[in-house]
């Protein structure tokens, strides 16, 4: 059977989301499939745009990259419209020509931002809001610009001034209704917004009408309204609504609404019953969906739909219903939140209202005439409620107790009343952004996820706009509690607690030695798992030697001989160079030692050497060299800090704008030998370009013209993640501050061998919450924590020189303790003009040979 | 006592030579031979250096401890544990490392 065609003209959000569950489904191997885009660009998440301004990069707007599509055999043309279809022969037209044959056409065209017919509104500084080409444009327009206009205080409007505060202009929003969110808002919510916004900096205008823009006198532009008013401003950003992208579907002869949009039926189909229509170009009853969540929903309804009337020709199981529009988002930091009939238009219908000035919270419940069901709701400053209330009101579910107990503030350590999860029915929409149910969440715990990383890869849930996390989780819990599963976080048989509470009982009870903790809140002898983590908690706050007496049993394989154990049972040897810069006598002496000892040697991906293949018995000797010639332990063996990687910056580079290496040094020297639950990587780039792909560590440094930007909790290895800007435009001390924060917040709660990615990623608020600890200073601790990082600062040792000072601790380093000979289990042969341990089958070989020509075959 | 009289014990290295809950390696015969001492206990442990799984010999550079009342060593290379007094891999019990008699007199670890 050859493979049925699918063109899906337009790459945005749901065009590629359409894609996304062909290729993943039981049938990808069945479709061949093609998409156009008139960007140059494939999809990326227009939700987040205005992250560009706060150091996002397209790229990590990107929701899907060239070759994903590549090795999906997914043919894709960007920069090319398609601009006609012959619906006859299905065939369709670029507009360079191209012409391509379907068996199905998908319109996936999108909106375009609606400009009112303003005269003037054409002028250079006029922009829109809706592709990163437009993000370019307004920020090319911002650094000539001192102040900037929004036209539309609706959601996106919100959302564009948020971009144009974060590009640093004096931010203006113009709105023709009486209030700020006119549609998802009532009175009372949009005033509180409104009061929380100018606040923040942002002035707003209500019920201006513009009538013209004309030359200004002190700024670029002038606008003048239709009361007679004026405002000035170099730059006018419109974002009073969307219209549906309908030209194509209109001139070649399918239906259009009255009002614009491509008509469709319950399975998205157009007029014409090959051509499909999905997402905010398609007008389903009348209506069309402005949001992703309905938009996804479309595409997987016409999927279906695609799928059983091309090869299963059975009848499709899911229809479009419509879609709840309720929302909640976070504009310029102020939580709003909008659920179903937010003005209470509904016949009979009554409000309950929370008003708290001093807090800033609003809140209003629409219920029906009986008090029975929730028919909408309103909340702005605190959204907590927003899950339970979202729930009752789209599972028609009786509202339990008083109403009223919804949005009232819980008092003197009343629980907030909330709605158990198990009152949810399965079929409960928990994420919207997925379409995953309460049964679906079920279903993977059963199958086998206890964690939310487990479930977001398992179900996707929470993995989009991430408003349900918290309602995912309890569903989780409750699963799993029903399930009879525990939940068991000990670390070991020998202690009932995690790290994270083994790391406060050391601290607050001042424990210094594993013994202490043993008895006090343990029992048996300890393991490899225990051991090791007290071991490094211990080094974490006290910085103690870690081949002392006491301390020598709970390291780990690599700490206990301050290398890296290979495959062999010998060692690599890791020196530190700090922020990769060495000089070429130093690198001699790493040559010259690698040369008489036969090591093999690598460059490490964090700009430093490393030489394998050291003998027990020869540690001690190559570090008593390397400590001469002025080389510390690299501690390449802890889970510790590592390494600082960093570009050359602005001594040397062109287009450095600060000094990226003695910043790189700096931070090295400051946190080298600190132990954690985890291995800790840092980067240091000189300027934006980031070489130094500070992005990719768990703490990275970006330079600006203004000051460094600090990045948090991202790393590479097998899940990689980016790390997430955590403030910007530091000075060196607010930057060590902040790291020096970071970083013992980590060793104090992070979890066994979790890296600050995962940390983060667990943590209840995630970045804002951290943001909230290290930057508001919210538990008080941030004296403490920089006190405890000045300490261990200020009792660093390299460990080598210690050890090669104690003539008791070097016996270790013997591989026999009662004979000189070294280890006869070791075999080489040579690659490339180096040596590496013989393979199984080689060894055999080496065996077998007499040793001349043992010694004839090594090279030697 | 007739065992102790066939049995040849000879010294490898005194008991202080061992850091507690450490190991080190002897050479014994031929043979290397992991020892291992407990911190609180006078008792010596010996069984072979040889990691049958990372074909390494290693085992005297693992971290000791207990499961339930059994001792034991985790492998350095990839941790398998392995049973002080008998050898018997937990992970693999059709695994099971030689051991020796191991007696500490004055100071001194013996071996037979």
């Amino acid at each position: 059977m050859s493979k049925k065609r699918i063109v899906v003209v337009g790459n945005g959000m749901v065009g590629h989301n359409f894609i996304n569950t062909l290729v993943t489904s039981d049938h990808a191997s069945e479709f061949e499939i093609l998409t156009f885009s008139e960007e140059p660009r494939l999809a990326y998440d227009r939700v987040q745009l205005s992250k560009y301004f706060s150091g996002y990069s397209a790229a990590d707007l990107a929701l899907v990259t060239e070759s994903e599509y590549q090795s999906q055999g997914i043919v894709y043309t960007l920069n090319d419209k398609v601009v006609a279809i012959d619906s006859h022969a299905k065939i369709i037209t670029t507009a360079s020509g191209r012409k391509e044959g379907y068996d199905k056409l998908v319109l996936a065209t999108g909106s375009f931002p609606f400009v009112p017919p303003i005269p003037g509104k054409d002028q250079d500084h006029c922009l829109v809001y809706r592709t990163i080409d437009d993000l370019e444009a307004i920020s090319a327009s911002a650094e000539v610009s001192k102040t900037g206009v929004v036209v539309g205080g609706g959601l996106l409007g919100l959302e564009a001034a948020n971009a144009l505060k974060q590009a640093g202009l004096e931010t203006h929003v113009v709105e023709f209704a009486p209030r700020l969110m006119a549609v998802q808002l009532d009175e009372g919510g949009g005033k509180l917004l409104r009061r929380k916004i100018e606040e923040l900096g942002v002035q707003v205008h209500t019920e201006k009408n513009t009538k013209e823009i004309v030359a200004g006198e002190e700024c670029r532009y002038r606008m003048n309204f239709a009361d007679g008013s004026f405002l000035e401003t170099d730059m006018i950003l419109f974002s009073a609504g969307i219209r549906p992208q309908d030209e194509l579907a209109r001139q070649f002869g399918l239906d259009i609404g009255e009002r614009g949009g491509i008509v469709v039926n319950d399975y998205c189909q157009t007029s014409n019953d090959d051509i499909y229509a999905i997402g905010e170009c398609a007008l389903w009853d009348n209506k069309i969906y402005g949001l992703v969540a309905p938009g996804y929903q479309m595409a997987k309804v016409a999927f279906n739909h695609i799928v059983s009337n091309l090869l299963t020709h059975e009848e499709s199981a899911v229809s479009f219903q419509g879609a709840d529009m309720s929302t909640k988002l976070k504009l310029l930091g102020v939580d709003v939140a909008s659920i179903g009939d937010a003005h209470g238009l509904t016949a009979g219908a009554q409000s309950y209202v929370f008003n708290d000035d001093i807090a800033e919270v609003y809140k209003r419940l629409i219920v029906s005439a009986d008090g029975k069901k929730l028919l909408g709701a309103v909340l702005v400053g605190d959204v907590e409620a927003y899950g339970t209330l979202l729930q009752l009101k789209l599972n028609d579910m009786d509202i339990p107790g008083n109403p009223a107990a919804l949005i009232l503030p819980a008092t003197d350590g009343a629980e907030p009343v909330g709605l158990g999860v198990s009152a949810l029915p399965e079929t409960a929409q928990i994420c919207s952004c997925f379409d995953v149910s309460k049964g679906d969440i079920q279903k993977a715990v059963q199958g086998g996820c206890c964690s939310m990383p487990d479930l977001k890869a398992a179900t996707k849930a929470s993995s989009g706009c991430g408003g349900c996390a918290a309602l995912v989780k309890q569903v989780m819990d409750a699963e799993m509690a029903s399930l009879g599963m525990e939940v068991n976080t000990d670390l070991c048989e020998h202690f009932a607690h995690t790290r994270r509470e083994l790391a406060d009982i050391i601290r607050v009870k001042g424990y210094t030695r594993f013994e202490q903790v043993l008895e006090g809140h343990g029992h048996g002898h300890g393991c490899e798992i225990c051991k090791p983590t007290i071991g490094s908690i211990l080094a974490s706050f006290h910085n103690e030697y870690v081949l002392k007496d006491e301390h020598i049993g709970l390291q780990d394989t690599n700490d206990i001989f301050l290398g890296n154990m290979q495959k062999d049972g010998t060692y690599s040897i890791v020196p530190r160079i700090a922020g990769g810069e060495i000089t070429p006598d130093k690198l001699i002496v790493l040559g010259e030692i690698a040369r008489d000892y036969d090591l093999y040697t690598k460059i490490t991906g964090g700009q430093r050497i490393d030489l394998f293949g050291a003998q027990l018995h020869q540690l001690p000797e190559i570090w008593q060299k390397l400590v001469a010639a002025g080389f510390e332990t690299g501690h390449a063996y802890g889970k510790s800090v590592r390494t600082v990687k960093s570009c050359v910056g602005s001594t040397w580079c062109r287009y450095g704008v600060l000094d990226s290496v003695s910043m790189a040094i700096a931070i090295e020297d400051r946190y080298k030998g600190l132990r954690a639950p985890h291995k800790i990587k840092f980067a240091v780039s000189g300027c934006t370009r980031e070489c130094a792909e500070a992005q990719s560590k768990d703490i990275g440094v970006i330079a600006t013209e203004t000051g460094w930007n600090l990045y948090v909790c991202g790393n590479g290895g097998m899940r990689p993640r980016h790390a997430d800007l955590f403030a910007t435009d530091l000075d060196d001390e607010t930057l060590i501050k902040y790291i020096d924060r970071v970083l013992m917040f980590y060793v104090r709660t992070g979890d066994r061998l979790q890296r600050t990615s995962v940390w983060m990623e667990n943590m209840e608020g995630g970045l804002d919450y951290l943001k909230q600890v290290v930057i508001n200073d919210s538990l008080g601790i941030c004296t403490e924590l920089e006190d405890n990082m000045t300490r261990i600062v200020g009792s660093y040792q390299c460990e080598w020189k210690t050890t090669l000072e104690n003539p008791d601790k070097l016996k270790r380093f013997q591989h026999f303790i009662n004979a000189d000979e070294a280890d006869s289990n070791l075999y080489y042969v040579r690659e490339r003009g180096q040596r590496r341990p013989a393979t199984e089958a080689e060894r055999i070989e080496l065996v077998e040979l007499p040793p001349a020509d043992k010694q004839a075959l090594a090279g030697k | 006592m007739m065992n102790a009289i066939e049995k040849q014990w000879t010294r490898v290295c005194a008991v202080d030579d061992i850091a507690p809950d450490t190991g080190v390696c002897a050479l014994y015969h031929g043979e290397q031979v992991a020892l291992f001492r407990l911190s609180g206990q006078n008792d010596v442990f010996a069984i072979s250096n040889h990691d049958p799984f990372g074909n390494a010999n290693v085992l005297s550079r693992g971290i000791v401890g207990s499961r339930g009342d059994r001792l034991f060593v985790a492998s350095p290379l990839y941790k398998q544990h392995f049973d002080l007094l008998t050898g018997e891999c937990f992970e693999d019990p059709l695994v099971r490392l030689k051991t020796w008699s191991v007696r500490v007199e004055e100071g001194q670890v013996l071996l037979a």
